[in-house]
């Protein structure tokens, strides 16, 4: 199911499975699948409360600051394991958590998208305590694998930071993906929903990073903008889901299959963005020129 | 089966001895502190198990099995006298195994070994190694005392060893790390974190080592309960107040203002998780926890209430 048309008004702005927009926030993560406990904590502190919190914050800024038109959410396993491979653009996690925030409203059943972060996130206080308690994990193998295990929905950006160090000039180019997620996929025979994600690079246009302020802040680089903080402008972003890909094997291939296997999701990411990258450029073009 | 239990005096070692003995078993148990008004058909060895005497109880009672529990926290014992009966109390006890046929070895160990830091797992297996040195020397004797006793799996093959690495046992009257941190009725958190705890009540951690005593397990096991919960949850659940503090005031203030006295690293403890898998566990005991997270806060609180005179 594709774009069928304008989204009507009891509908949010979605372009894949309509979703009533009159359900709150609240009854949504309610109606996560996740086995909460009487704290309304799960099995990883993922937490109820937080959730709804964040999802408040996200949800405003999905519909509201960044307008997100997303696409082929029902190419997303509404139970079960899944990964969710993506471009990373934008200097800071924009995309992430709007791509939380779309499975958190797109889906129906709503589901949560678990990304693998940085290692540096969790050694900072606030930031390791909110990314805990919204399921965002580092990204070491043990989870990955504990998370597809346990059909969770995991959130995977395969260039790693080098991804969202990207400048203006390179916003919808692909740097190179690593391999491990390809295993995994194998290993835990999980499928992978490859999708692009538009607009990144220009809600926070990067013109150059400073790796050394980085290191003295503990992050890998700062990304500056024109305006220098890389605070993201109210630039409208996209999210298209592609077709799943399902793989065979163990995960204990040789490098040049798993290899082939990487290509062909970074393919599909690529295709995504240029087929949809021409779709805005066409939009852009009949606004400016009515 | 005859079951020595070294460190008999303490709060889980009790009521272990006395699950046992009801199960039809004969215990004995050596330990340097008293168990005052103890039951007349457990004896109890006034020795120090690094003495001739803890030896003399081995030759003359030989028991089949042996409860290792006789070690001891920063909390209890300070500076190298710990080490000293973590360390060398752990190699007497094996050597006194091997020397007089005791068929099978308890080690009670601890989950904390694993360490807590910001790019390790979330949930910690057998597999892993005990990282807790990196960041808290207090425990460093301990760790050594936990690989020392792994490796009587190789060293000492007619022994069947079982290493359990324990999460925090919470419960009455309320004795063990956690139940000390959370006693009074402002808990302090680190500012900006709130790492999840994983918890067993006294009467399910009882359970898991009759299960792994009878069952006869060999090799290294994570004993856990119910799923985490978050330090906050806890310390709320158990009506008590959270008060977060920045790192470099909460060091300052441990063991002072009412707040609970704190080793050096532990509140590394306090900022990261550690949690730990038992699937292993489980699949050889078949362990089940009785009491789940709130059943678990709910009695403790209910055993040790504040009330506005608390502190």
């Amino acid at each position: 199911m594709g774009y069928a048309g304008p989204p009507c008004k009891a509908h949010a702005r979605c372009y894949g499975a309509p979703v009533p927009q009159s359900e709150s926030l609240s009854a949504r993560v309610e109606r996560l699948e996740l086995p909460f406990n009487e704290y309304g904590v799960d099995p990883y502190g993922i937490s109820k409360k937080h959730l709804k919190l964040a999802l408040e914050f996200f949800a405003f800024l999905y519909r509201n600051y960044f307008r997100v038109r997303c696409t082929g959410v029902q190419h997303i396993p509404k139970k079960g394991r899944g990964m969710l491979v993506g471009n990373h653009s934008g200097g800071v996690a924009v995309d992430g958590m709007m791509v939380l925030t779309s499975t958190m409203l797109e889906m129906d059943p709503p589901r949560l998208a678990q990304g693998m972060v940085e290692r540096f996130i969790h050694k900072f206080p606030v930031a390791s305590l909110w990314a805990s308690r919204t399921g965002q994990f580092t990204g070491l193998p043990e989870h990955a694998v504990r998370l597809l295990e346990d059909d969770r929905l995991l959130m995977i950006f395969p260039e790693g930071a080098r991804g969202t160090a990207k400048l203006y000039t390179e916003r919808y180019s692909l740097v190179d993906f690593g391999t491990g997620f390809i295993r995994l996929a194998l290993q835990t025979r999980s499928p992978v929903i490859p999708f692009a994600f538009l607009g990144g690079g220009a809600a926070i246009p990067t013109v150059t990073n400073a790796y050394a302020l980085g290191k003295l802040l503990g992050v890998p680089y700062v990304p500056l903008t024109p305006y220098l903080l890389p605070l993201p402008l109210p630039v409208g972003l996209e999210i298209h889901y592609g077709e799943p890909l399902l793989f065979e094997g163990t995960g204990d291939e040789e490098d040049h299959v798993i290899e082939g296997y990487v290509n062909q999701v970074k393919d599909s990411i690529t295709r995504l963005i240029e087929e949809h990258r021409a779709e805005r450029n066409l939009r852009r073009t009949r606004r400016l020129l009515p | 089966m005859k079951v020595l239990i070294l460190g008999i005096s303490g709060g889980i070692a009790r009521r272990l001895a006395l699950r046992l003995r009801d199960s039809g078993h004969q215990v004995a148990g050596i330990d340097v502190r008293p168990w005052r008004d103890g039951p007349k058909d457990i004896q109890v060895h006034p020795v120090d198990v690094r003495k001739r005497a803890a030896e003399d109880v081995f030759r003359r009672w030989k028991p089949d099995a042996v409860v290792h529990m006789a070690t001891v926290t920063a909390f209890t014992v300070p500076g190298g006298e710990r080490g000293r009966i973590n360390l060398d109390g752990t190699k007497a006890v094996f050597d006194h195994c091997a020397a007089h046929g005791v068929k099978q070895v308890l080690f009670v160990g601890r989950h904390t070994f694993y360490g807590a830091a910001p790019d390790s797992p979330l949930y910690h297996s057998e597999d892993e190694p005990p990282r807790a040195l990196e960041a808290i020397p207090e425990l460093a004797d301990l760790v050594a005392a936990d690989l020392y006793a792994a490796t009587a799996l190789w060293r000492l093959p007619d022994i069947t060893t079982a290493v359990l690495r324990l999460v925090y046992t919470l419960g009455t009257p309320g004795t063990g790390t956690l139940a000390n941190l959370i006693r009074g009725r402002r808990v302090p958190m680190v500012l900006g974190y709130d790492p999840l705890f994983h918890v067993l009540q006294e009467e399910d951690v009882v359970t898991a080592l009759q299960l792994a005593l009878e069952k006869r397990v060999r090799g290294i096991f994570n004993v856990a309960g119910p799923s985490p919960v978050p330090l906050s949850v806890i310390i709320k659940g158990t009506g008590r107040t959270p008060v977060p503090l920045p790192s470099p005031l909460l060091s300052l203030l441990m063991g002072r203002a009412g707040f609970p006295r704190l080793s050096v690293g532990a509140t590394d403890h306090l900022r990261y998780p550690i949690v730990v898998d038992n699937k292993r566990f489980l699949a050889a005991t078949g362990f089940q926890a009785t009491y789940d997270e709130g059943r678990i806060l709910r009695a403790y609180a209910d055993s040790l209430p504040v009330g506005p005179g608390h502190d």
